[in-house]
């Protein structure tokens, strides 16, 4: 069933539910979990749950089929070999590409957000095929990029500074059919100045810290794009967040 | 252990010395500072120390100082001397410290850390490896597990006269010593499941049942084990059943206790006269040390990664006393606090629960996600003032326990 583009969004999915719960779908946790990404899923549960809206969430092995009816999908960072396991898997699979091009979110992480693109490198240097959901390809760079990220989020999408950690010896080149995510002010991100990379309802990044747990505003701009908007949550609710991101910024840039 | 060659004599000397000022000075206990400056001098030096004994290599993610503390307690039930890097220092110059401390000992047992036992094995041709287990930790500075365990098999493969003494409860670990030509298995267990859901030879899901973990796909399983946990006892390899009964609390003790003993047995210790000796051993490092402040009884506990803090949280005071967490990420702890959301806090839950260290905020963000209920609080004495008089559990990570331990005292 063709989704109607939203008035004054050309182009854009109307935001997308299905009837009762948001349904989050973390894809091969036993392949792609090495950084804490559990925490993506608590957040967005979080998040969601404070404005009354309820999750059902499903952790997907690598030997299973993904489920086509989630509403967001998250993959996480992980290793070499599991890295390569996965994008093999999901290949064979399908459903995350048939999910993505009708309109699901998808969100990415490091080795999951690398995975998304036409190629990826492999840990002897050779290029292995990825995905294809996003117009981007990433390589083995020569030096691994490891640290604190400070970055400015794309105007269009309104979300405050990004703060986190990241970890990875990838470089990640983005072609025509997709956007920056941010503009780095403090570390490497893809390599060229930007970090991550976004197309409709798919976003990749590089930060760790979990992203989503240091940057409540991305993790809302996910949500959103599966439940339309959000009202802001009260300032009792964001402060311990809010604390974090100044401290994480004061301590990285002061 | 012969006479050493007069470079080699000149750098033990040497590293002696340096030790020994390091010590007087209140720097440390001197090990690594020692052996840096003797491996300048003689950079053979620990083949050179390490020939003609017997040497244990102990690694592994959670547990290398407890165990190698237990071997030795149990290896000296043979009354013969026992040298050992016991503060920790598992590196190569901690090694050549402890054995160059130890000039007489026959017995040495060392602990390494995970990315250097290939190349402590080729130096000190160590006549067994304990292999204890393998998890994420400090991602931002370990290298990638499955690597690790790549490198161990190959290292073991290519020692024929080693004898490797592997957890086959790990998968990560059953792979590593898989291809090692002499290997005692030991079901000791395994907590943490979340870095071996995928078959290291295949890469398919990983099962497991009561019977244990195989893969999926191919016919890699776990090795039938010779030395088992069972509970709060350890059935050793010719069937006996004995209580343990340690000093040391919690699961995890217990399986370090049962690798230790099978470790022992192969010197020639069996249970009934290595065990009285580990059950000697009450505190390690500091570790699990109680140490008395103002009438409140402070309990140490070391946890640097989500399966150290999972099996801490084992260990917790009954009930609902409180619990201080303290958390940094200087350079030794992983400066990446990601880890922290791989960890469940919701067993805190109904207990005072007080959050210090460097990174409280990482932890005041992950305890809310959690629900779980805290206060901020300013480290070990703010807190001794915020709760009664009684029981109080600390569990901080590797600078946090040093910082605490520094205010509280060195005891134990």
């Amino acid at each position: 069933m063709a989704e109607q583009p939203e008035s004054g969004q050309p182009g854009r999915p109307r935001p997308r539910r299905g009837p009762g719960s948001l349904r989050l779908i973390w894809v091969y946790p036993d392949l792609l979990s090495t950084y804490g990404d559990r925490g993506n899923l608590l957040v967005l549960k979080r998040r969601a749950r404070l404005r009354g809206i309820e999750t059902e969430s499903v952790e997907v092995n690598s030997d299973e089929p993904v489920p086509r009816q989630g509403d967001i999908y998250l993959l996480g960072g992980g290793e070499d070999l599991p890295q390569i396991l996965a994008a093999r898997r999901l290949r064979d699979d399908g459903g995350l590409s048939s999910v993505a091009s009708r309109g699901a979110v998808v969100f990415a992480v490091c080795a999951g957000y690398q995975l998304l693109g036409a190629e990826f490198g492999g840990a002897e240097g050779e290029q292995l095929a990825g995905l294809d959901i996003l117009d981007i390809s990433s390589a083995r760079g020569e030096r691994r990029g490891v640290g604190e990220i400070i970055a400015d989020v794309d105007p269009a999408l309104g979300v405050p500074r990004l703060t986190g950690f990241e970890n990875h010896q990838g470089v990640t080149t983005l072609g025509r059919g997709t956007r920056p995510l941010a503009a780095v002010t403090v570390g490497v991100g893809n390599g060229d100045g930007t970090e991550g990379a976004y197309d409709h309802q798919v976003l990749g990044t590089y930060l760790h810290g979990p992203a989503l747990a240091r940057n409540p505003g991305l993790a809302d701009l996910l949500l959103s794009w599966a439940t339309g908007p959000l009202r802001p949550l009260e300032g009792a609710d964001e402060e311990w967040a809010r604390q974090l991101r100044e401290e994480r910024l004061a301590a990285v840039s002061g | 252990m012969g006479k050493l060659p007069l470079r080699a004599r000149l750098a033990t000397t040497i590293g002696g010395a340096a030790g020994r000022v390091s010590r007087m000075t209140g720097r440390g206990d001197g090990s690594v500072i020692g052996g840096v400056l003797s491996l300048r001098v003689e950079p053979d030096l620990l083949k050179l120390l390490a020939a003609d004994r017997r040497i244990v290599l102990v690694t592994g993610t959670n547990g290398k100082t407890t165990t190698t503390r237990l071997i030795t307690a149990a290896l000296s039930s043979l009354g013969q001397e026992v040298a050992s890097n016991a503060f920790g220092a598992n590196m190569e110059a901690g090694l050549a410290c402890a054995l160059g401390q130890a000039r007489g000992a026959p017995f040495a047992v060392l602990e390494v850390d995970e990315k250097y036992m290939p190349a402590m094995l080729t130096a000190t041709s160590a006549r067994v490896v304990a292999l204890l287990n393998l998890s994420r930790d400090q991602m931002d500075r370990a290298a990638e597990i499955w690597m690790v365990a790549r490198r161990w098999r190959q290292a073991l493969a290519a020692a024929p006269n080693c004898r490797v003494i592997a957890n086959a409860d790990d998968p990560l670990i059953a792979w590593a010593a898989g291809a090692a030509p002499r290997v005692t298995w030991v079901a000791a267990g395994q907590r943490w499941h979340e870095d071996s859901w995928c078959c290291p030879e295949c890469g398919s899901h990983l099962r497991r049942d009561e019977l244990g973990w195989r893969c999926g796909e191919c016919t890699f399983r776990r090795p039938a084990a010779r030395w088992v946990l069972d509970g709060g006892n350890v059935i050793d390899s010719g069937g006996r059943v004995s209580e343990l009964s340690l000093s040391l609390p919690g699961r995890a003790n217990r399986s370090n206790a049962v690798m230790a003993l099978a470790v022992a047995d192969f010197f020639g210790a069996d249970v009934a006269q290595a065990l009285p000796r580990i059950r000697e051993v009450s505190s390690v490092a500091g570790r699990y040390t109680q140490i008395t402040r103002r009438g409140r009884r402070i309990r140490l506990l070391l946890a640097k990664n989500p399966a150290g803090w999972l099996e801490a949280f084992d260990v917790l005071t009954h009930g609902t006393s409180p619990v201080m967490l303290s958390v940094n990420a200087q350079g030794p702890d992983g400066k990446d606090t990601s880890w922290l959301w791989d960890v469940d806090y919701r067993g805190l839950r109904g207990r005072p629960v007080f959050v210090t260290g460097e990174r409280r905020l990482d932890l005041a963000v992950r305890l809310e996600a959690d629900q779980v209920a805290f206060e901020l609080a300013d480290g070990i004495d703010d807190v001794v003032d915020r709760v009664p008089p009684g029981d109080l559990d600390v569990i901080a990570n590797y600078t946090a326990f040093q910082q605490i331990r520094a205010v509280v005292g060195r005891e134990g």
